[in-house]
Protein backbone atom coordinates (compact mmCIF):
# COMPACT_ATOMS: atom_id res chain seq x y z
CA UNK A 1 0.00 0.00 0.00
CA UNK A 2 1.09 3.27 -0.93
CA UNK A 3 1.79 6.36 2.13
CA UNK A 4 -0.38 9.40 2.39
CA UNK A 5 0.69 11.14 -1.49
CA UNK A 6 1.23 7.73 -3.57
CA UNK A 7 -0.64 4.93 -4.77
CA UNK A 8 0.42 1.33 -5.31
CA UNK A 9 -0.38 -0.12 -9.28
CA UNK A 10 0.21 -3.78 -9.76
CA UNK A 11 0.59 -5.55 -13.13
CA UNK A 12 -0.30 -9.25 -13.72
CA UNK A 13 0.34 -12.25 -15.77
CA UNK A 14 1.49 -11.00 -19.53
CA UNK A 15 1.25 -7.38 -18.51
CA UNK A 16 3.64 -8.32 -15.51
CA UNK A 17 6.32 -10.23 -18.12
CA UNK A 18 6.20 -7.43 -20.98
CA UNK A 19 6.01 -4.60 -18.53
CA UNK A 20 9.13 -6.35 -16.53
CA UNK A 21 7.30 -4.51 -13.78
CA UNK A 22 4.70 -6.44 -11.27
CA UNK A 23 4.59 -3.12 -8.71
CA UNK A 24 5.15 0.76 -9.32
CA UNK A 25 4.40 3.31 -6.38
CA UNK A 26 3.23 7.01 -8.28
CA UNK A 27 2.03 10.05 -6.85
CA UNK A 28 -1.61 10.45 -6.70
CA UNK A 29 -3.10 13.86 -7.74
CA UNK A 30 -6.53 15.28 -6.84
CA UNK A 31 -9.36 13.67 -8.68
CA UNK A 32 -7.24 10.93 -10.89
CA UNK A 33 -8.71 8.07 -12.57
CA UNK A 34 -7.46 4.59 -13.07
CA UNK A 35 -8.39 5.12 -16.90
CA UNK A 36 -6.02 8.53 -16.65
CA UNK A 37 -3.24 6.35 -14.93
CA UNK A 38 -3.59 4.22 -18.04
CA UNK A 39 -2.87 6.59 -20.48
CA UNK A 40 0.01 8.27 -18.25
CA UNK A 41 1.72 4.75 -18.23
CA UNK A 42 0.88 4.74 -21.77
CA UNK A 43 2.85 7.67 -22.91
CA UNK A 44 6.05 5.86 -21.69
CA UNK A 45 5.97 4.12 -24.99
CA UNK A 46 7.85 0.92 -25.81
CA UNK A 47 5.98 -1.78 -24.21
CA UNK A 48 3.55 0.46 -21.94
CA UNK A 49 2.17 1.61 -25.51
CA UNK A 50 0.33 -1.42 -24.82
CA UNK A 51 -1.78 0.46 -22.08
CA UNK A 52 -3.46 2.97 -24.43
CA UNK A 53 -6.67 0.68 -25.40
CA UNK A 54 -5.63 -1.06 -28.42
CA UNK A 55 -6.15 -4.27 -25.95
CA UNK A 56 -8.06 -4.91 -23.18
CA UNK A 57 -6.61 -4.23 -20.03
CA UNK A 58 -9.32 -5.29 -16.49
CA UNK A 59 -8.66 -2.81 -13.93
CA UNK A 60 -8.68 -3.35 -9.93
CA UNK A 61 -9.27 -0.85 -7.19
CA UNK A 62 -7.84 -2.06 -3.89
CA UNK A 63 -9.39 -5.78 -5.05
CA UNK A 64 -11.92 -5.15 -6.70
CA UNK A 65 -13.36 -4.48 -10.34
CA UNK A 66 -13.45 -1.07 -11.41
CA UNK A 67 -13.88 0.78 -14.49
CA UNK A 68 -11.69 3.60 -16.19
CA UNK A 69 -13.86 6.41 -14.49
CA UNK A 70 -13.20 5.14 -10.87
CA UNK A 71 -11.50 7.94 -8.88
CA UNK A 72 -8.14 6.90 -7.24
CA UNK A 73 -7.33 8.37 -4.16
CA UNK A 74 -4.04 8.27 -1.69
CA UNK A 75 -3.16 4.54 -0.74
CA UNK A 76 -5.22 2.68 -2.95
CA UNK A 77 -3.68 -0.28 -4.89
CA UNK A 78 -4.81 0.15 -8.58
CA UNK A 79 -4.36 -3.36 -10.65
CA UNK A 80 -4.17 -3.97 -14.38
CA UNK A 81 -4.19 -7.19 -16.24
CA UNK A 82 -5.27 -8.87 -18.96
CA UNK A 83 -8.52 -10.71 -19.41
CA UNK A 84 -9.00 -13.48 -16.99
CA UNK A 85 -8.37 -17.42 -17.92
CA UNK A 86 -8.70 -19.78 -14.98
CA UNK A 87 -10.43 -22.39 -14.41
CA UNK B 1 -23.71 -20.53 4.74
CA UNK B 2 -20.88 -23.01 5.13
CA UNK B 3 -18.30 -22.28 2.90
CA UNK B 4 -14.60 -23.20 1.96
CA UNK B 5 -12.31 -21.10 -0.61
CA UNK B 6 -8.78 -22.54 -1.05
CA UNK B 7 -6.08 -21.20 -4.10
CA UNK B 8 -3.22 -23.32 -3.02
CA UNK B 9 0.65 -25.01 -5.06
CA UNK B 10 -0.86 -28.36 -3.99
CA UNK B 11 -2.90 -30.64 -5.42
CA UNK B 12 -6.61 -32.06 -3.77
CA UNK B 13 -8.16 -34.81 -3.19
CA UNK B 14 -11.69 -34.94 -4.42
CA UNK B 15 -12.50 -37.79 -1.88
CA UNK B 16 -11.90 -35.48 0.87
CA UNK B 17 -13.54 -32.36 -0.60
CA UNK B 18 -16.68 -34.48 -1.63
CA UNK B 19 -16.68 -36.18 2.52
CA UNK B 20 -16.00 -32.50 3.67
CA UNK B 21 -19.07 -31.45 1.81
CA UNK B 22 -21.44 -34.58 2.83
CA UNK B 23 -21.29 -33.79 6.29
CA UNK B 24 -24.08 -34.57 8.57
CA UNK B 25 -26.47 -32.04 7.63
CA UNK B 26 -29.97 -34.29 6.95
CA UNK B 27 -31.43 -31.52 4.60
CA UNK B 28 -29.07 -32.08 1.75
CA UNK B 29 -30.08 -34.69 -0.79
CA UNK B 30 -28.10 -33.44 -3.54
CA UNK B 31 -24.15 -32.74 -4.14
CA UNK B 32 -22.54 -31.54 -7.58
CA UNK B 33 -19.16 -31.57 -7.85
CA UNK B 34 -16.59 -30.25 -10.94
CA UNK B 35 -13.35 -30.74 -11.27
CA UNK B 36 -11.07 -29.49 -14.27
CA UNK B 37 -7.56 -31.02 -15.38
CA UNK B 38 -4.82 -29.95 -17.49
CA UNK B 39 -5.56 -31.10 -21.25
CA UNK B 40 -2.28 -31.20 -24.00
CA UNK B 41 -4.47 -28.67 -26.03
CA UNK B 42 -6.00 -25.49 -25.23
CA UNK B 43 -4.96 -22.19 -27.55
CA UNK B 44 -1.69 -24.33 -29.02
CA UNK B 45 -1.33 -27.54 -29.92
CA UNK B 46 1.20 -30.23 -27.47
CA UNK B 47 0.99 -28.35 -24.44
CA UNK B 48 3.27 -30.21 -22.01
CA UNK B 49 2.15 -28.25 -19.20
CA UNK B 50 0.17 -24.74 -17.27
CA UNK B 51 1.76 -22.43 -15.24
CA UNK B 52 -1.11 -20.57 -13.06
CA UNK B 53 -1.02 -16.95 -11.75
CA UNK B 54 -2.96 -15.33 -9.54
CA UNK B 55 -3.73 -12.29 -7.36
CA UNK B 56 -3.80 -12.92 -3.67
CA UNK B 57 -6.28 -11.71 -1.93
CA UNK B 58 -8.59 -10.64 -4.55
CA UNK B 59 -8.67 -13.87 -6.26
CA UNK B 60 -10.35 -15.69 -3.16
CA UNK B 61 -12.58 -12.11 -2.30
CA UNK B 62 -13.65 -13.15 -6.06
CA UNK B 63 -14.64 -16.38 -5.40
CA UNK B 64 -16.30 -16.27 -1.93
CA UNK B 65 -18.45 -13.50 -3.85
CA UNK B 66 -19.69 -15.96 -6.24
CA UNK B 67 -20.84 -18.20 -4.30
CA UNK B 68 -22.71 -15.87 -2.13
CA UNK B 69 -24.33 -15.23 -5.50
CA UNK B 70 -24.59 -18.59 -5.83
CA UNK B 71 -26.90 -19.21 -2.45
CA UNK B 72 -28.87 -16.06 -3.20
CA UNK B 73 -30.03 -17.85 -6.75
CA UNK B 74 -30.27 -21.43 -5.52
CA UNK B 75 -30.76 -23.70 -2.76
CA UNK B 76 -26.82 -23.92 -1.47
CA UNK B 77 -26.28 -25.38 1.90
CA UNK B 78 -22.62 -26.05 1.76
CA UNK B 79 -20.08 -25.12 -0.97
CA UNK B 80 -15.92 -25.55 -1.42
CA UNK B 81 -13.92 -24.23 -4.07
CA UNK B 82 -10.30 -25.23 -4.31
CA UNK B 83 -8.07 -23.78 -7.51
CA UNK B 84 -4.51 -24.23 -7.71
CA UNK B 85 -1.50 -22.03 -9.36
CA UNK B 86 1.93 -22.50 -9.79
CA UNK B 87 3.30 -25.11 -12.15
CA UNK B 88 0.88 -28.09 -13.08
CA UNK B 89 1.97 -30.99 -15.31
CA UNK B 90 -0.60 -32.68 -17.85
CA UNK B 91 -3.66 -34.20 -16.42
CA UNK B 92 -2.97 -32.74 -12.84
CA UNK B 93 -6.12 -31.21 -11.43
CA UNK B 94 -6.42 -27.17 -11.46
CA UNK B 95 -9.72 -26.79 -10.03
CA UNK B 96 -12.47 -27.98 -7.81
CA UNK B 97 -16.04 -26.91 -6.95
CA UNK B 98 -18.55 -28.60 -4.81
CA UNK B 99 -21.93 -27.66 -4.11
CA UNK B 100 -24.62 -29.22 -1.41
CA UNK B 101 -27.99 -28.40 -1.95
CA UNK B 102 -31.71 -29.97 -0.74
CA UNK B 103 -32.21 -31.03 -4.64
CA UNK B 104 -30.08 -31.84 -7.74
CA UNK B 105 -31.44 -28.88 -9.77
CA UNK B 106 -30.28 -26.15 -6.98
CA UNK B 107 -26.53 -28.31 -7.08
CA UNK B 108 -26.25 -28.76 -10.64
CA UNK B 109 -27.16 -24.83 -11.54
CA UNK B 110 -25.33 -23.42 -8.60
CA UNK B 111 -22.08 -25.05 -9.80
CA UNK B 112 -22.04 -24.91 -12.71
CA UNK B 113 -22.51 -20.91 -12.26
CA UNK B 114 -19.88 -20.87 -9.87
CA UNK B 115 -17.33 -22.42 -12.30
CA UNK B 116 -18.50 -20.05 -15.62
CA UNK B 117 -18.60 -16.76 -13.59
CA UNK B 118 -14.99 -18.42 -11.58
CA UNK B 119 -13.54 -18.68 -15.58
CA UNK B 120 -14.27 -15.02 -16.47
CA UNK B 121 -14.50 -12.96 -13.43
CA UNK B 122 -11.84 -14.52 -10.62
CA UNK B 123 -8.29 -13.36 -11.41
CA UNK B 124 -6.43 -16.43 -12.51
CA UNK B 125 -4.38 -16.27 -15.97
CA UNK B 126 -3.10 -19.34 -17.64
CA UNK B 127 0.46 -19.80 -19.62
CA UNK B 128 0.44 -22.98 -21.74
CA UNK B 129 3.88 -24.68 -21.92
CA UNK B 130 4.70 -26.19 -25.45
CA UNK B 131 8.42 -27.50 -26.72
CA UNK B 132 8.53 -24.64 -28.67
CA UNK B 133 7.76 -21.53 -26.03
CA UNK B 134 5.15 -20.41 -24.00
CA UNK B 135 1.67 -18.72 -24.44
CA UNK B 136 -0.52 -16.78 -22.25
CA UNK B 137 -3.83 -18.14 -22.48
CA UNK B 138 -6.56 -15.98 -24.34
CA UNK B 139 -9.98 -15.57 -22.95
CA UNK B 140 -12.54 -17.13 -25.07
CA UNK B 141 -15.55 -15.61 -26.21
CA UNK B 142 -17.59 -19.36 -25.64
CA UNK B 143 -16.75 -18.47 -22.18
CA UNK B 144 -17.91 -14.87 -21.71
CA UNK B 145 -20.81 -16.36 -23.47
CA UNK B 146 -22.01 -18.96 -21.41
CA UNK B 147 -21.23 -16.59 -17.86
CA UNK B 148 -23.23 -13.62 -19.40
CA UNK B 149 -25.81 -16.48 -19.99
CA UNK B 150 -26.41 -16.80 -15.69
CA UNK B 151 -27.23 -12.95 -15.71
CA UNK B 152 -30.85 -12.40 -14.74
Amino acid sequence: MGNENTLTVRFFARLREELATDSLTLPVRPDTSAGQVLSELAAKGGPWAQLDGRQPVMIAVNQAMAKPETRLKAGDEVAFFPPVTGG
Amino acid sequence: MDHSVSVQQEDFDAATEYQALRGSDAGTGAIATFTGLVRDSGDLQGVTGLFLEHYPGMTERVIEDLIEQAAERWDVRKARVVHRVGELALCDQIVFVGVCSAHRSDAFAACAFIMDALKTSAPFWKKEMTESGEHWVEQKDADLARSQSWEL
